[in-house]
């Protein structure tokens, strides 16, 4: 036995590089959870105690007066669900398209590159896109708008994660299906969506917290508004642009709401993603 | 064989209740088929005579399952994929385009290597293919899935049940469910691909035993790797080869005499 042999200039520099890598990828993850926990930790300490059982009772209120977000809460609700209604059927319609009938044809690779782009689209030229169809024709701002501008956001979400879900699914599971004489259409309603449903809901989830802290195509679209209403064709108000407004003033009781609303808001889009990653962990139906 | 020599009358006689028992129900001329420049199927010419078991052997690749698929047009799913020839289905072509996939495929059905249960319970996995074809009272489509589950050998097990997720059952009971959602639609013919490769000993001989019970009823190709549940089952086996039919015969004969040397070469094991 001749022992270990001393290790050569060639050994040593490899453990040295290793040592480097391992060391800069520490750190590097360290420096991004570090800002995370600051952002968390500030929106967290700043918004606690700005909470109050106001916030879901009173209007948004003048500089200087108490007061609370109800009517940002219920615009943002409202203009969510106009961005659902719309996104939806359009996503999953087009993703189906996509995975069960533009199989092999160079029209669905086509769609998925042009909603690829969609997808990264920055959400002020949705706004300013909104602006123009809509606001300016209209005359004036409007939460009808704002859902539209919503739901042009959600879209490619769900269109990819529908196309995803749906590919993921066996052929054999289409084949045994088809091989009963069943339409189609009716296979993938019935039996495709089904086993789905767990993929195609975390999609939607994911597009929701992806467009509820949306505040650019709110400002050019539904804008704000500092009274109650129900009715999306006039002006609403929304928490993003709330937030954004007030953190802007100089009024302390304002910067207060803001914080408040920023935390509500943080609170409800890692619901909805935990929620999703939940759903992920079940495997499809089939 | 006597139906061979009476194919040209036989096809274009359509099947009726009286016909004799080996009255080819599907006859197959000259059919070629291509995965897109792959030719997967060489001029096969088969009969699958009425309501007996025909027993498609060869090893993997030789085409076996996919002639399985051309009988049900199944391979229409997938662009690129084409057959050429004739498959008459008494004494019509099921290749001709103007041929109405789902009526065909409520004639001829198939079920599968792996158990496909839908995500529903027992009972719709059956009512489900039923209602796409026919209008039933509910009583009438009660007695149906109660009559498919019977005769797949599947109802003491499950009767008690059949609201559950069929997802909750073995695979042996899921790949009968599958056999029952077959025959609910009442079809003549029955495609089985290797039904039971990813079953147990005991599934198995289930499956086999509901198999030679189905055949009184059905006219059955079954897909099967195992040369012994093709002895038990078929009445008559095809061996297939790269593509071609290279011998027919009644099993008995395929399994004891076999009149080709490749023949006898796969059955005992030479290879395949």
């Amino acid at each position: 036995m001749s022992g270990a042999r001393p290790l050569s200039g060639r050994y040593l520099r490899r453990r040295a590089v290793n040592a480097l890598g391992i060391g800069f990828a520490v750190f590097a993850t360290v420096f991004g959870l570090f800002w995370l926990a600051w952002i968390l930790w500030t929106t967290l300490t700043r918004g606690a105690a700005a909470l109050s059982p106001r916030l879901f009772t009173q209007m948004t209120p003048p500089p200087g007066a108490a007061g609370g977000l109800l009517n940002a809460f219920f615009g943002s609700f409202v203009m969510l669900l106009i961005a659902i209604a719309i996104g939806t059927p359009l996503g999953i319609g087009a993703g189906t398209y996509l995975s069960e009938y533009a199989v092999g044809r160079r029209i669905g690779g086509m769609i998925r590159f042009v909603n690829d782009i969609l997808l990264s689209a920055p959400s002020i030229v949705i706004g300013l896109f909104c602006y123009t169809l809509l606001v300016q024709p209209s005359g004036h701002f409007s939460g009808w708008a704002g859902g539209v501008a919503l739901a042009l956001l959600l879209l490619p979400v769900v269109v990819r994660s529908t196309d995803e879900t749906l590919r993921l699914i066996p052929a054999t599971a289409r084949e045994a299906v088809m091989a009963l004489g069943v339409p189609k259409w009716r296979m993938i309603t019935l039996v495709l969506y089904r086993a789905g449903r767990a993929g195609l809901l975390t999609g939607l989830l994911l597009g929701i917290a992806r467009i509820s802290g949306e505040t650019a195509p709110l400002l050019f679209t539904a804008l704000n508004n500092q009274y109650w209403t129900a009715n999306p064709a006039s002006p609403m108000a929304n928490i993003p642009v709330v937030i954004f407004q007030y953190a802007l003033s100089p009024y302390q009781s304002w910067h207060a709401l803001a914080w408040a609303g920023a935390l509500i808001m943080t609170v409800f889009v890692l619901l909805l993603s935990v929620g999703s990653r939940l759903l992920i962990g079940r495997r499809p139906g089939m | 064989m006597s139906n061979m020599d009476s194919t040209t009358e036989a096809n274009h006689r359509q099947a009726e209740p009286g016909a004799p028992p080996d009255h080819p129900r599907i006859a197959i001329r000259q059919l070629d088929f291509f995965y897109g420049k792959t030719q997967a199927l060489k001029g096969i010419t088969l009969d699958l005579p009425d309501r007996q078991a025909t027993a498609l052997i060869g090893p993997s690749g030789c085409g076996k399952s996919t002639l399985l698929r051309v009988l049900n047009r199944m391979y229409d799913l997938y662009p690129g994929q084409r057959a050429s020839g004739e498959v008459l289905l008494d004494g019509q072509n099921i290749l001709a385009r103007d041929i109405d996939l789902n009526q065909l495929r409520s004639r001829i059905g198939m079920v599968f290597q792996k158990p496909t249960p839908f995500p529903m319970s027992i009972r719709e996995n059956i009512a489900f293919g039923v209602r796409m074809h026919e209008r039933l009272s509910r009583a009438a489509l009660a007695d149906r899935v109660e009559w498919a589950l019977t005769r797949a050998a599947l109802w003491p097990e499950v009767k008690d049940r059949l609201g559950n997720s069929a997802l909750g059952l073995s695979g042996g009971q899921q790949q009968r469910l599958c056999i029952a959602r077959s025959i609910a639609v009442r079809p003549e013919v029955l495609l089985l691909d290797e039904p039971t490769s990813a079953l147990d000993p005991i599934s198995t001989l289930k499956i086999e035993e509901l198999i030679d019970e189905l055949k009184r009823d059905f006219t059955i190709a079954i897909v099967t790797h195992n040369m012994q549940q093709a002895g038990r089952v078929a009445d008559r086996v095809a061996f297939f080869y790269l593509g071609e039919l290279i011998e027919l015969g009644e099993s008995v004969q395929i399994f004891t005499a076999p009149r080709l040397r490749r023949t006898q070469e796969y059955i005992t094991g030479r290879f395949g």
